[in-house]
């Protein structure tokens, strides 16, 4: 020992300072560079906020705990491009306050299920996963269908996500109460909803309240759909 | 260090024994409840009519109760609890802060346990794995975590012993890096100071970059160098043997401590975290093999001996069977986080018997040992009411813990070798739908496996009741678990 150990246990503070030290620094070396090289995040075009519908879904989604079934992060390996679509790409998350990429698959992977279903489908699945998939290890979600969807906070929802680093424009928020009973009203003339959030999809709600499935379903629907893969411009994806 | 490693008992000072005999019952009782849990969600994955179509039982909100339990409130009440009677007796001192902040410690951390499990079934979650509570209950333990911190420092500081004992480094390392990661971890931007909704200030990659440091560090710190540390005093207490190598200690902690934190990207292989930091990890997680085995071989070692122990005191043969448990997670670890072998294994069941042999194996049985050699000492019993009910706790526990991990390495392994099968047309072969059919019957032995296991701590929680409503011992002149078994 070219350093006297017997010095530093015995002096408890000397301890204290070289254990931080020590713990310190493979974090510093992983976390920091990813907020700092550009190329950690592709830019690519079509990545957008969640509607405000699709972000109180998503709040659903967070605080069911679906991640612990369902992943949300294709893996560049040929069987799950194959099965799932596209490989994951960072910027399709970049607006996930959480991220919910998930550890394990339960149930299938998730990061590309819009357009997959129709939004009827996923009513009855998130109801009784069995009565579509009858090997279906899922819970019934059918309470979300009778739980009116809490509204009244969604301007400092978005206001918070702003103030954290997805780009609302103050005509995001003054509208996301109207953006997001249009969403949920198939009859709703949807032009504005589409300018501010294009391939936004409308849930066939029943029109009258806005319930919390109506939310996930929205949500659901435009996961992993924001970016055309068949645009050549998206075609340098390199990070 | 042989005689710091067994610390004579001949001038004691008056010890705060009442609030480490609190956390020795929170641990027993969260452990019943953590298992109890866990068998319930394991029904529910073999049959999900089990979900009951209730929201507040759902696998989603449970799997947190059960992950919170098992971790938090079992492993931390073991930890916390052994960390005072620790500090206390190696360094010959009482609890810096006097009573009113232990018991704070106490109640503040049992409280964090019980708003977050039932924030959990209400439907609160910020679904960042083992950090699911929301922001104002990160708050609130991290008050608690600092007046912790504050009495095992203080107790450090004002020692009578002129050297810090090597299990209070493992304690002091696990203190402080969990405060960082807890703290690091949750930042969160609440949605209003009246509302328990709150988005996580990082997003996407790098959010998930910092998850999975927090992550696996809550298993390098948590789960490892706070057990360490129990490691470090109760076997060679039990075995009543000194620690094999001073050198090694050394050598092993400043290098678990210093690796370990490199190796959360190996929860990310093959995303869209950028290859480099992936590549990071990979290396750092195989290297941290080295310092694993350290570890396990100054623990077996240390029986160098006393091995005869293992015939007559079967708490001891909890803590031996922990370090071993401990050698096969810590290797098995490193081979899952290399890149090609974590393309098979990630996403399926292999990782859930991987954690399962190290909680179960490790965590839960070291802390098993300890539970058992302190029962006896703290309500001062000539030893445990029933020896031979700790062994029957062993042995089924262990068949237990064989149905589980073993079950899992045969269901993720399918899993994995399913999802990635072609026909001979160069289509896969199976759908999603397929794989779950097939793994059934592994869900259901890994279900009969922690039935086992309940039923074993079940044992053991009787026979501490029965232990502490005996006789107590005229004296504590012999050691007390010897006591028992010439009894027997």
């Amino acid at each position: 020992m070219f350093i006297r150990h017997e010095f530093i246990e015995r002096n408890a503070f000397l301890l204290l300072i070289l254990t931080l030290i020590t713990i310190a620094i493979g974090g510093i070396v992983e976390v920091i560079p990813l907020f700092t090289i550009e190329t950690t995040v592709e830019h690519v075009k079509g990545v957008r906020p969640y509607s405000p519908l699709e972000q109180r879904g998503r709040d659903i989604y967070v605080r069911e705990g679906c991640y612990l079934c369902h992943s949300q992060q294709i893996r560049a390996l040929r069987d799950e491009v194959e099965r799932y679509g596209h490989f994951s790409l960072a910027a399709e998350s970049m607006y996930d306050h959480p991220f919910q990429w998930g550890s394990k698959r339960i149930g299938p992977d998730l990061a590309r299920v819009g357009g997959k279903y129709s939004s009827e489908w996923h009513y009855a699945h998130l109801i009784n996963a069995q009565s579509v998939v009858p090997e279906s290890l899922m819970p019934h979600y059918a309470f979300l269908a009778d739980t009116p969807l809490e509204t009244a906070d969604i301007e400092a929802r978005l206001r918070t996500l702003r103030a954290i680093g997805v780009p609302y424009t103050d005509d995001d928020i003054a509208n996301a109460a109207a953006d997001m009973a249009t969403q949920a009203s198939p009859n709703a003339d949807n032009a504005e909803l589409l300018k501010r959030y294009p391939k936004a999809i409308t849930v066939p709600g029943d029109g009258r309240v806005v319930t919390e499935m109506d939310a996930l379903v929205a949500y659901l629907q435009v996961l992993g759909t924001m970016v055309d893969f068949a645009d050549p411009a998206n075609e340098n994806l390199q990070q | 260090m042989a005689d710091a490693a067994v610390p004579t008992a001949a001038r004691t000072p008056d010890y705060n024994e009442d609030v480490v005999r609190k956390f020795v019952i929170a641990s027993v009782f969260w452990g019943v409840v953590a298992f109890l849990v866990g068998v319930y969600i394991a029904t529910e994955l073999a049959w999900p009519q089990f979900n009951l179509g209730l929201s507040f039982i759902n696998f989603g909100r449970l799997r947190p109760v059960h992950t919170s339990a098992a971790i938090f409130a079992f492993g931390g009440s073991a930890l916390l609890g052994t960390s005072f009677y620790v500090v206390q007796r190696t360094c010959r001192a009482r609890l810096f802060g006097g009573e009113a902040l232990a018991n704070f410690v106490f109640w503040g951390y049992q409280f964090f346990i019980v708003m977050a499990a039932l924030s959990y079934v209400m439907g609160f979650s910020q679904s960042q794995e083992y950090a699911e509570p929301q922001w104002h209950i990160d708050l609130w333990l991290t008050i608690v975590w600092g007046a912790y911190a504050v009495i095992f420092i203080g107790t450090l500081m004002k020692r009578e012993e002129p050297h810090i004992y090597v299990a209070n480094w493992f304690y002091l390392a696990f203190i402080l890096t969990i405060a960082v990661l807890h703290i690091g971890n949750n930042l969160a931007l609440p949605i209003s100071v009246f509302s328990a909704d709150a988005y996580q200030v990082a997003a996407g990659v790098q959010n998930a970059m910092i998850q999975w440091w927090y992550g696996h560090n809550a298993v390098g710190f948590f789960l490892t160098a706070g057990f360490l540390g129990m490691m470090y005093y109760f076997i060679p207490k039990a075995a009543n043997r000194p620690v094999y190598s001073y050198r090694l200690s050394i050598v092993h902690f400043w290098s678990l401590i210093f690796l370990y934190i490199w190796a959360g990207p190996h929860h990310l292989h093959w995303t869209a975290l950028p290859d480099w930091t992936q590549t990071l990890g990979m290396a750092f997680s195989v290297m941290l093999w080295m310092p694993s085995w350290g570890g396990m071989i100054n623990g077996l070692m240390t029986l160098s001996g006393a091995w005869d122990k293992l015939r007559t005191d079967p708490a001891l043969r909890f803590s031996v069977t922990a370090v071993g448990f401990y050698g096969i997670a810590t290797f098995e670890g490193p081979v899952m986080s290399i890149r090609d072998v974590n393309a098979l294994s990630h996403y399926t069941d292999w990782t859930i018997g991987h954690v399962h042999s190290g909680a179960l194996g490790w965590v839960a049985f070291i802390s098993f040992g300890a539970l058992y050699y302190l029962v006896p000492v703290l309500w001062h019993r000539s030893g445990m009411y029933s020896t031979r009910l700790i062994s029957w706790h062993y042995w089924i526990a262990t068949l237990g813990i064989v149905f589980y991990i073993s079950s899992m390495w045969v269901a993720g392994i399918m899993q994995g070798l399913m999802w990635r099968a072609y026909d001979q047309f160069g289509f896969l072969q199976y759908s999603f739908a397929e794989s779950v059919v097939a793994v059934h019957p592994y869900y259901v032995i890994r279900m009969i496996g922690g039935l086992l296991f309940l039923t074993g701590a079940l044992m053991m929680a009787y026979n501490m009741i029965r232990t502490v409503r005996g006789p107590t011992a005229a004296r504590d002149t012999a050691p007390p678990l010897l006591a028992t078994v010439a009894g027997e």
